[in-house]
């Protein structure tokens, strides 16, 4: 009620107490002389090959373009905080109007036009609509709480159509190589995500290697496969054993490390993996990794070739249907739905389970847990170990999956990227993981044709959404145990 | 006895960089608590600046190479430590007060965002560049030649050292600075203006990461956008090393590190060195958690 | 009174023996050559100005330190000894039973109010989810195990009246009931030993008494297991302590200088030259000395 009338007696007074025009515009000023410092070297000059060697080309257009984007939007911003927010917003509307319609010396000036214009307009129509310059931290962390606690308890309904929908998706006409490709990459960072919110969201252990397990479990079985002809099927277990027992023997000395000394650690780790499996060719393949990694059979009984080695039936022959490359990649879909759905089970119930509550309490606090006799680096090594298990299956899926794996499949991006699904999702948030895998790889994968700058949107959006929500998309808790339930309070009893 | 002294060179001048470099990571630590990812990249940026202050400058036709080096060494400090005071500005100063998670990760989107950044606009290719500072020093009637572009690293370091120090022991933009790592709140309340002295951390820690960047390309003479995530790593291992939150520590972390390695691929092999350098992060984070010079931490209950 | 102590009817072995406890941090000596002894059915008081090493003496006796020198025994009244000083921090809560509160509130604040009383018994749980491999597979044994664990939650709440509050997050509860709480959360862990290290902090005089009811309850009930609990405290608010303790342990400068009941140890010169300086030994400041006299009254009371 406080804001209303507030907005209600700025509007009425921007007359009075008008526009400091001199201080915005000095402002605005400001922020563009930092963007002419920051573009004029590396924006403004481009290094280019020439046969003589390296060249030098000037772009002062971009530079220009640039810092009158800075200058615009820093001004429209102090103006929208001072009661102009109609005004800035038509004319934002007008410059990205202007951009798209009218042609444009460089396609820079056009996106610096649609892009800044846009962004503007929509920061002065939320003002417009919500009549206030600028919601706090606080409110807007409360209001994204309120959706993060209705999209929790919808997740009741949510999650099982949602896993009807992926157990029917390859079924209907949708479903062509391209969509099921999709999936398999969007689930298998499902997978990873879940596996990887065991550690950071439930423990709250800033694991930074997490690619680690992810390739140990690809080259548990690729390796298993390549030099004893193991099947995939006995693989898996091994893969996800194998990474298990390299998550104790990493985990077991770093876990009493506190938080951000945990972090870099767990990163050096992932690198020494990674080097490596790139300095040891002999046994690895080198750079070059490892291909002609078999492709999984239909549980050992039915091979999904057209023509099967000796000793195995054809899945098509088998179920008398006609013979599909398909049908292979509609496996994969499925098995990767499995694993990730069995991580996603876990989770769940392992929040209710002593184990799972004594994670969420080292996260919480974990002195008090010691003085409670929880032992913290049982606990710990737990949840490093599960989740390195599952890291493992999902490695060994990917193998599979491509037939070929290589060391640059496991750089430190992938494990940031896994990282960024789980903090942006909203730690501990099970559904927040689905929602930032199709935020993160969905999106990216949508705009394949933005290649060059994806990983630069990905970056930026980590940023923002950190800035906009610290404790990610959907952070939300509901207690994994109630007392009164929804009714009043229970008449106690002394129990003794 | 002379390979041993080239690899004692090489050590002290790699050293000397990663050093410089960890001198950020060592400040912004002991200052705010939080691990600035994305100053592995403020460092590569340093070295993309000095490289188009030199193509820029040899267009505009000044040769004499003293001078040269001086612009480029301006320039590369004064451009590269408004992105330090940028990315400080946009990605952490929100989030000084949220949960400790977000910082970080905000850094390292930092990361990935400046990285892309300049693989796009410069190029994903690495860049050559000739030679600037040619020539080697021989020393003990030619049994040892040192080549003057480490020793100016040397120098440069020891230089800058001298007077970092000086800054921060002696000037009042120091005794505020260390004020506000030991209470920022108190330092505050005395009239300290933290967010300012919290960008000048930023700041200065940059200029030294270019210092570093420039360092680098005048040593190896090519650089490409990549070069900040090892260069950072290994950096944040050498102030953990000296001790996080201890100038001199971050130093002497950074000459270790760096003897290890060059004594390493040049004993050993080059392959595995960065295994090496990474087991030291983790076998002192094991075992002396608070590096070299760092105050033991008693765990407060 | 006499300065003996007044409860050795009660059982002739003390619960917890400290025996010349030496804790130095490089060249500080936080505890020097200190001895008491604490008994089960008792609060005995850990006093001292600012800087006397109670929390010190405290981390030792709960596993955070280790100390440089010296012995901690806990006798259980099953006739078990536990040597302190050489088990981790974990195991003194888990075995032993030793449970402690913090003097800077430390609870699970992102999860309920009966979370915590839950993962207090944390042990006793995982041993029935069968480390959790049962637990997952949904074997019945867990479930009787924690419905177990509510009751004795509930009973708890019950005790310390949060009951209405369970389902909150912890961390919203007001200031007093999380103090209440961290006291109902360690009481899950069935201890024989609860160490509280300045429960009455930052309490008004309403929510004083309401703990000191609940630490008389606490070391007058008979647990289940047919003992009684022996409360160690460490307090600034004197009213509190006169009032509801039954040995007090004076320290100064890491050093135990008065030992024996309320009343001997107000009355203990080097007590009062302790908190007032070596000078004046006359008139005590005002609410200082309201507090001392108002303890023989409410004393008697409380035990």
């Amino acid at each position: 009620m406080t804001t209303h009338s507030n907005t209600v007696s700025s509007a009425g007074s921007i007359k009075a107490r008008g526009v400091d025009w001199a201080a915005t515009i000095k402002d605005a000023g400001l922020a563009a002389f930092v963007a002419l410092l920051l573009t004029v070297p590396l924006v403004g000059l481009r290094t280019v090959d020439r046969p003589t060697g390296l060249g030098i080309e000037a772009r002062p257009e971009e530079v220009v373009a640039s810092i009158l984007l800075v200058f615009l939007g820093r001004l429209g911003l102090g103006l929208i905080r001072q009661g102009m927010a109609m005004p800035v917003l038509i004319l934002a509307l007008i410059c990205a109007g202007v951009g798209l319609v009218l042609p444009m010396p460089t396609q820079v000036l056009r996106l610096v036009l649609v892009l800044g214009g846009g962004v503007i307009a929509l920061r002065a129509a939320m003002t417009v609509a919500t009549g206030r310059s600028k919601l706090s931290q606080a409110d807007r962390d409360r209001r994204m709480d309120r959706i993060a606690a209705k999209v929790q308890h919808a997740s009741k309904y949510i999650g099982p159509v949602a896993v009807a929908f992926a157990v029917v998706l390859p079924f209907t006409p949708l479903a062509d190589r391209m969509i099921l490709d999709i999936g398999i990459l969007l689930l298998t960072y499902i997978m990873l995500g879940w596996g990887l919110n065991i550690v950071v969201g439930l423990a709250g252990l800033l694991d930074l290697g997490y690619v680690a397990f992810y390739a140990v479990g690809a080259y548990s079985y690729a390796l298993l496969a390549h030099y004893f002809g193991l099947s995939f099927w006995v693989c898996l277990p091994l893969a996800g054993l194998l990474a298990a027992c390299s998550g104790v023997l990493l985990g077991f000395p770093v876990l009493r490390l506190r938080g951000d000394y945990f972090a870099i650690v767990t990163l050096g780790f992932g690198e020494i993996i990674r080097i490596i499996l790139v300095n040891w060719y002999q046994f690895t393949g080198g750079p070059n990794g490892i291909s002609g990694i078999p492709r999984p059979s239909f549980f050992g009984i039915a091979d999904f070739s057209r023509t099967p080695a000796e000793g195995m039936a054809a899945f098509h022959e088998l179920f008398g249907l006609e013979f599909s490359p398909l049908h292979r990649i509609v496996f994969l879909y499925y098995l990767i739905l499995a694993l990730a759905l069995v991580v996603n089970l876990f989770t769940l119930r392992v929040r209710k389970l002593p184990l799972g509550r004594a994670w969420e309490a080292l996260r919480e606090d974990d002195i008090a847990c010691a003085s409670l006799g929880i032992n913290r680096t049982n606990m710990k090594l737990a949840a490093f170990a599960i989740a390195a298990m599952f890291g493992g299956f999902a490695g060994s899926f990917f193998a599979t999956r491509q037939g070929f794996i290589s060391p640059e499949s496991f750089t430190f991006i992938e494990s940031a990227i896994i990282l960024a699904i789980v903090v942006l999702g909203g730690m501990g948030s099970q559904i927040g993981v689905v929602v930032a895998t199709l935020l993160v790889i969905g999106l990216p994968e949508a705009f394949r044709e933005l290649a060059d700058y994806r990983m630069l949107a990905f970056g930026a959006g980590m940023v923002v959404i950190m800035l906009w929500r610290p404790r990610g998309l959907l952070a939300h808790r509901d207690p994994t145990i109630l007392l009164h339930g929804g009714k009043p309070p229970a008449a106690t009893g002394a129990a003794k | 006895m002379d390979y041993f002294i080239q690899q004692l060179i090489n050590g002290l001048s790699l050293g000397a960089i990663y050093g410089l470099i960890a001198i950020g990571y060592t400040m912004v630590y002991g200052i705010i608590g939080m691990i600035n990812f994305a100053h592995g990249e403020i460092y590569m940026i340093g070295a993309f600046v000095a490289l188009i202050t030199f193509l820029a400058i040899g267009a505009l036709g000044v040769t004499w190479v003293p001078l040269a080096l001086l612009i480029m060494l301006v320039a590369s400090m004064l451009f590269t430590s408004v992105y330090g005071w940028t990315v400080e500005r946009i990605a952490y100063r929100p989030l000084r007060s949220s949960p400790r998670l977000a910082p970080l990760i905000s850094a390292i989107g930092m990361s990935i965002f400046l990285q892309n950044y300049i693989q796009i606009l410069q190029g994903a290719r690495s860049k050559p560049l000739q030679p600037i500072l040619p020539g080697n020093l021989t020393l003990m009637d030619g049994a040892v030649s040192v080549s003057y572009v480490r020793l100016a690293t040397i120098i440069i370091t020891l230089v800058l050292m001298v007077g970092f120090t000086i800054l921060i022991n002696r000037t009042s933009l120091g005794r505020a600075q260390r004020a506000c790592e030991q209470d920022k709140k108190m330092a505050g309340l005395l009239g300290v203006n933290v967010d300012r002295v919290i960008s000048l951390t930023f700041v200065m820690g940059a200029a030294l990461a270019a210092v570093a960047g420039m360092m680098v390309l005048l040593i190896y003479g090519v650089i490409d956008f990549y070069i900040g995530f090892l260069a950072g790593v290994k950096s944040f291992t050498a102030a953990v090393l000296g001790g996080v939150g201890s100038l001199p520590g971050a130093m002497l972390g950074g000459v270790v590190i760096g003897l290890i390695e060059a004594f390493w691929s040049g004993y050993v092999g080059s392959e595995w060195k960065d295994v090496a350098t990474f087991s030291i992060l983790v076998l002192v984070l094991i075992f002396r958690p608070t590096g070299l010079l760092g105050r033991p931490e008693i765990e407060k209950v | 009174m006499s300065a003996v102590m007044p409860h050795t009817t009660m059982n002739d072995k003390p619960l917890l023996s400290v025996e010349h406890l030496t804790m130095r941090f490089g060249g500080l000596v936080a505890n020097n050559d200190v001895s008491f002894e604490a008994r089960a059915g008792e609060i005995t008081a850990l006093i001292g100005p600012n800087g006397a090493g109670k929390t010190t003496l405290f981390n030792c006796v709960t596993g955070f330190y280790t100390p440089t020198v010296g012995r901690l025994t806990l006798r259980h009244p099953a006739g078990k000894e536990f040597l302190l000083e050489r088990m981790p921090g974990y195991r003194i809560a888990q075995l032993a039973g030793v449970a402690r509160t913090f003097q800077n509130i430390r609870l699970f604040s992102g999860m309920s109010v009966l979370e915590n009383l839950i993962v207090a018994q944390h042990n006793k749980l995982m041993r029935a989810s069968g480390f959790a491999i049962g637990g997952l597979l949904g074997l019945p044994g867990f479930r009787k195990a924690e419905h177990e664990a509510v009751e004795l939650a509930k009973y708890w709440l019950d005790r310390v009246r949060l009951t209405e509050f369970a389902d909150w997050e912890a961390g919203n509860l007001p200031y007093g009931a999380q103090r209440r709480l961290e006291i109902a959360r360690a009481m899950c862990t069935e201890p024989v030993l609860l160490c509280l290290d300045e429960p009455a902090a930052g309490l008004n005089p309403r929510e004083s008494g309401e703990l000191a009811e609940i630490l008389t309850f606490i070391r007058d009930v008979q647990t289940p297991q047919g003992h009684r609990t022996g409360v160690l405290l460490i307090e600034h608010d004197m009213s509190v302590v006169m009032r509801i303790s039954d040995h007090v342990v004076v320290l100064d400068y890491g050093r135990k200088i008065s030992d024996g009941d309320p009343e001997h140890v107000k009355n203990d010169p080097a007590v009062i030259r302790a908190y007032l300086g070596e000078d004046e030994d006359e008139a005590l400041p005002p609410e200082v000395a309201a507090d001392l006299n108002l303890a023989p009254t409410t004393n008697q009371k409380g035990a």
